[in-house]
């Protein structure tokens, strides 16, 4: 059964007396528990799909549903993994996750059932040795963890990842994918990830949607990655699914919607 | 105290090898460079003070006179004779209760409208131009007009204080609250944080070091304008003293008077810097 779904959505944004049609169309259904990656090519509204979903902007045309019902402002089922972190630099590692945990599971958890969880997030991304650091004294990777851990704490429905390992060198995001994985494959959380690697998107994914470029981007195409999981990165760098699967999502970034702006 | 401690060390560990004495005396020689200019430059200002006022027909006394003569102030600061016939402290303190309650009045009042120019767009069109205008008046301006509605000295300056130091705080607090990053209200808004708690988990310590920018131009203003204030309400205060003292031509002891309040003036600006660092972790420039 549908567990998130977009219909029909589309937004314009006015600026000086001009409108700018970003998305148009844009239709995508999501079953619970699955892992779906946006990739296109930048400035193609992939961001902007997120931030509808995440209810962060409002769409001017169709809706978001969840479960059934529409969503129309943010909210913690809908937990975002910003592709900054956003962490608050005056709270420590434990600080931050507790500000979510404190607020979002106050009536559903006692304080020392509060307490438990903030550690087992922490925990769960690793990062408990850390936890009375603030995010100034540790690295871009472990920021990033903690903004993972804190959006799980919410216990979201859907956890939502822009770009979450974009600014981090290549080791470091290789490591924090397969984490990522394993959490996934633990937790069988929804995910929806933005993405501009293709590698990520193969690897991670159930299905790749494809975007087309702006204005009035849409969705160009759906692929889906029939890889086994728990996946292993070295046993399917010579997979022919995933060999596949990876020329097709390239096929269509660089021969079908090739950015003009790059070829100019 | 902390000196002769460091030397003591110094001796102590000097048969065990060289490697650390020579770290203490780089630290002495940090600490003396800091110390020693302004001493020589103090020295060198008080010298030629007292060469050039020890001539015949100098208005102002030489600093040897200025000490002998105020000796009886600057010996016994805590007499108290009952009116205004008081030592030093006494003055001091008036005038830091007056400061104290202006000032914190003030950033209860700055801190409120400034988030509220921050947020607001429309509170910033409306209240921002009135702003501007009226934080050029002098303070001593507001005086009579105090004075006029209290019909009171002691709240008069009080209020002086703090419409002379409430500005400051209100534009740094406003341009504070604007500067948030958007990714802090994104963090909010997915966490539904209500009013209440983004005000005080989110707004303050993301504004808080342009906050204490604020805070510490606006106590150096109250304490400029508290001076002048007193000269002019009379009673118990630092002003009140030099403007008496003036009047019976004790011109030594104004000079010992301005020598504290210059001093306490330096100790608040670094009072409210060194709660700025503390309170925001460091990120505020002391």
């Amino acid at each position: 059964m549908t567990h998130l779904s977009l219909e029909q959505v589309g937004i314009s944004f006015t600026r000086a007396g001009r409108t700018t049609e970003v998305l148009r169309d844009v239709d995508l259904k999501i079953d619970k528990g699955e892992f779906v990656s946006l990739i296109g090519h930048s400035g193609c509204g992939k961001s902007t799909v997120l931030n509808i979903v995440a209810g962060l902007l409002k769409a001017s045309t169709g809706g978001v549903l969840l479960d059934g019902k529409e969503v129309n402002s943010p909210g913690p089922e809908r937990a975002v993994v910003f592709q900054n972190h956003s962490l608050l630099p005056w709270l420590t590692v434990r600080e931050n996750v507790a500000l979510a945990v404190d607020k979002v599971l106050r009536s559903k958890k006692s304080r020392a059932e509060r307490r438990e969880w903030i550690e087992h997030n922490l925990a769960l991304v690793n990062m408990t040795h850390a936890a009375e650091k603030r995010p100034h004294e540790i690295s871009g990777g472990m920021k990033q963890r903690v903004g993972i851990a804190r959006a799980l704490a919410m216990e979201p429905k859907v956890l939502l990842m822009d770009e979450p390992f974009g600014a981090l060198d290549a080791l470091t995001r290789a490591h924090l994918q397969d984490q990522l994985m394993e959490i996934h494959l633990r937790l069988k959380n929804t995910v929806i990830m933005i993405t501009h690697d293709v590698d990520e998107a193969v690897l991670l994914s159930d299905r790749i949607v494809m975007m087309t470029n702006g204005p009035s981007a849409t969705i160009g195409e759906v692929l889906s990655v029939p890889l086994a999981r728990p996946r292993k990165r070295l046993e399917l760098v010579e997979d022919p699914t995933y060999t596949h699967a990876r020329a097709e999502v390239l096929e269509f970034l660089y021969a079908r919607h090739a950015k003009p702006a790059i070829a100019a | 105290m902390a000196l002769g401690t460091t030397l003591g060390r110094v001796a102590a560990v000097k048969p065990e090898g060289a490697r650390r004495p020579l770290v203490t005396r780089a630290a002495l020689k940090g600490l003396a460079l800091r110390i020693v200019p302004p001493l020589v430059v103090l020295a060198v200002f008080l010298l030629l003070w007292e060469v050039l006022c020890q001539r015949p027909g100098a208005g102002l006394p030489p600093p040897s006179r200025v000490v002998t003569e105020a000796w009886d102030i600057i010996a016994h600061p805590f007499y108290d004779n009952g009116g205004t016939d008081k030592g030093l402290f006494w003055h001091i303190s008036a005038s830091l209760q007056r400061v104290a309650l202006g000032f914190t009045l003030a950033v209860i009042a700055g801190v409120m409208l400034g988030t509220l120019v921050g947020q607001s767009e429309w509170a910033m069109r409306g209240l921002d131009p009135i702003f501007q205008v009226l934080r050029t008046i002098p303070p001593l301006a507001w005086l009579p007009l105090s004075l006029a509605a209290f019909r009171d000295g002691q709240p008069s300056a009080i209020f002086v204080i703090f419409i002379t130091s409430i500005w400051p705080i209100i534009i740094n607090t406003a341009v504070g609250i604007r500067n948030i990053p958007q990714d802090y209200r994104n963090v909010a808004a997915v966490l539904r944080l209500n009013a209440f708690e983004f005000f005080a988990k989110v707004m303050l310590p993301s504004a808080a070091p342009y906050i204490f920018t604020g805070l510490r131009i606006g106590v150096g203003l109250s304490w400029l304008a508290i001076v002048a204030a007193e000269m002019l309400i009379g009673g118990v205060g630092i002003g009140f003293f030099i403007w008496d003292a003036w009047n019976s031509s004790h011109i030594s002891e104004i000079i010992v008077a301005l020598v504290y309040v210059g001093v306490i003036g330096f100790v608040l600006d670094r009072l409210v810097a060194g709660l700025g660092h503390l309170v925001t972790r460091g990120t505020a420039t002391a």
